[in-house]
């Protein structure tokens, strides 16, 4: 609204006829068009050689052949599977930490002061490590992906356990409710919003955690493809893994807000978006 | 496990036991008592300073409305969370019946539940869900059964914490200044409410209130708090249902200030 006040009061406009105008969605549109538009003609010109980046044509057009062979779908689902196992396990063990720490000071005390110190380090260092305990196959892409991803899912969880309003606690002690109902009903509920922005966090790590386990002897997956690309210089086909990458991401960034919207409909913030 | 204000340490109330162990590890101080009144001896509670209830001798007859004023530090929140089984008793002797409630100054309400769960939450005994919903009709709340918590204005939401409440079937109902966040009209509403679903469930209530009116139109007898120790007791023996008015309202009115140390006319006392 600001800018429009801005833009609006800015006197660049010369009162001119009125131009047809295109809708607002049509008009963010313009410019990556342009782009592309100049990157193919740049291409086409030679200006740009196609070992570096292959012009947007043969991008869409690898693309389409990379689905008609069922190539893509394949290594889609291998990447898929080990986001999907090694985030499982990210969860599964992130919650479980986080709430032996959150619900009792001497769990904290154990799990608490280990987790921070490993935490310190970056995970993707651990890639040598992992080669030399879990081989070259499927363990160590899991493994990495797992790691990763369960600190955001642990430290979220557990920052919400111990951010839950203790005057809510107090009232729920008061009404009688057993511990078991207490971080049912109180604890657990009132954690879920910094959960939940614990997991938006855990499946970017997963994601990045991913491309790298992929690029270390792999036979399959998105990150193979595109190092398997590279040996012919086929810059069309990476380029197609890091768009297929940057979907992947958006797409699960959709769900885990869908489920926000779902699971914490109470909050007065998505009531007055609904209402 | 208390800081400044009474609020409880959450991690310390987690690992001290929470629910049922919270309430086992506070109640065998508190003696359960058969007759439905309060009866307390020697109470002491400090928090490292000067004593927040000092040697406190207090007695609540079965079924009586009794009004705790005092000024802010006065010790009167200390006494209700002490009777709810939220503080411990270190030092003295306290009585109360086992069936408590309480009515907080904020609702605390759990957002993420709608009101009607909120009310049965931790209800037990037959049909939770009927009787919430004849709590909430009683409190004119049923046609929000379904609202989530924080669409509710104050007085719905001090409305429904009320339900929660009385639901329960208390012995002793605890009301800590229930109406002080409230416009002063919906105040006046939810005192009239008060005293009428008082004189149906006739269970022994505690209010803990700044506000002498309050006292007046409400309670059997007012116990002013000071210093930990109760300064002033005046019995208010007017009839029900009470008004705003009159020169005996006025008078009770005028003998509560001034044991807050306040003059009729808004003057402080000198010292």
């Amino acid at each position: 609204m600001m800018s429009e006040a801005i833009l609006s009061a800015l006197p660049d406009r010369p009162a001119t006829k009125p131009r047809p105008r295109l809708p607002p969605g049509l008009r963010r549109l313009v410019s990556p068009v342009v782009i592309l538009l100049l990157w193919q003609a740049a291409s086409d010109l030679g200006l740009i050689s196609s070992r570096l980046v292959a012009p947007p044509s043969a991008i869409a057009r690898s693309f389409v052949e990379l689905v008609a062979s069922g190539e893509l779908q394949h290594n889609l689902l291998v990447s898929l599977a080990r986001v999907g196992a090694g985030l499982g396990i990210a969860v599964v063990a992130g919650t479980a930490l986080a709430l032996v720490a959150g619900l009792s000071r001497r769990g904290e005390e154990i799990v608490d002061a280990p987790l921070q110190m490993v935490r310190t380090m970056p995970h993707l260092a651990l890639v040598p490590l992992f080669i030399l305990w879990f081989g070259i196959g499927e363990t160590p892409k899991i493994a990495l992906v797992a790691l990763g991803s369960a600190f955001p899912i642990y430290l979220n969880l557990f920052a919400g356990i111990r951010g839950v309003d203790p005057r809510l606690v107090e009232a729920a002690t008061v009404l009688g409710l057993s511990r078991g109902e207490l971080i049912r009903h109180v604890i657990l509920p009132g954690a879920l919003p910094s959960a939940l922005v614990g997991l938006r966090y855990a499946l970017g790590v997963a994601w990045l955690s991913l491309v790298v386990g992929e690029q270390i002897n792999a036979t399959a997956g998105i990150g193979f493809m595109m190092m398997d690309a590279r040996e012919f210089l086929r810059t069309d086909i990476i380029i197609v893994g890091l768009l297929v990458y940057a979907v992947l991401g958006l797409a699960a960034d959709q769900l885990v807000r869908w489920v926000e919207r779902r699971a914490l409909s109470w909050r007065p913030v998505l009531l007055r978006g609904t209402a | 496990m208390i800081c400044c204000d009474g609020l409880v340490d959450h991690a310390l109330l987690l690992d001290a036991g929470t629910g049922a162990d919270a309430m086992n590890a506070v109640t065998p101080a508190i003696a359960r008592q058969h007759a439905a009144g309060v009866r307390i001896r020697g109470l002491t509670r400090r928090f490292g300073g000067p004593a927040v209830l000092d040697r406190l001798d207090l007695d609540i007859r079965p079924g009586e409305f009794l009004a705790l004023l005092g000024r802010s530090g006065s010790g009167k929140t200390t006494l209700l969370r002490t009777l709810a089984g939220l503080d411990p008793v270190e030092q003295g002797e306290v009585a109360a019946p086992a069936r408590r409630a309480v009515v907080f100054q904020d609702p605390r309400l759990l957002p993420w539940k709608r009101v009607l769960r909120n009310v049965t939450l931790g209800l037990r005994g037959a049909d939770p869900k009927g009787r919430a919903l004849a709590a909430l009709a009683e409190v004119g709340l049923a046609h929000r059964t379904d609202a989530w918590p924080l669409t509710l204005s104050g007085g719905e939401a001090q409305r429904a914490g009320l339900a929660r409440a009385l639901v329960r079937e208390p012995e002793l109902l605890l009301l800590d200044e229930p109406f002080a966040a409230l416009d002063a009209l919906t105040r006046l509403r939810m005192q009239a409410m008060v005293a009428d679903l008082w004189q149906r469930h006739r269970c022994t209530v505690l209010l803990v209130t700044h506000d002498v009116d309050e006292a007046v139109l409400l309670a059997d007898r007012a116990v002013v708090l000071e210093a930990g120790r109760i300064a002033t007791e005046v019995a208010i023996p007017l009839e029900r249902p009470r008004r705003h008015a009159g020169a005996e309202f006025a008078a009770l009115r005028a003998r509560l200030l001034n044991a807050l140390g306040v003059e009729e006319d808004g003057h402080a006392l000198a010292a």
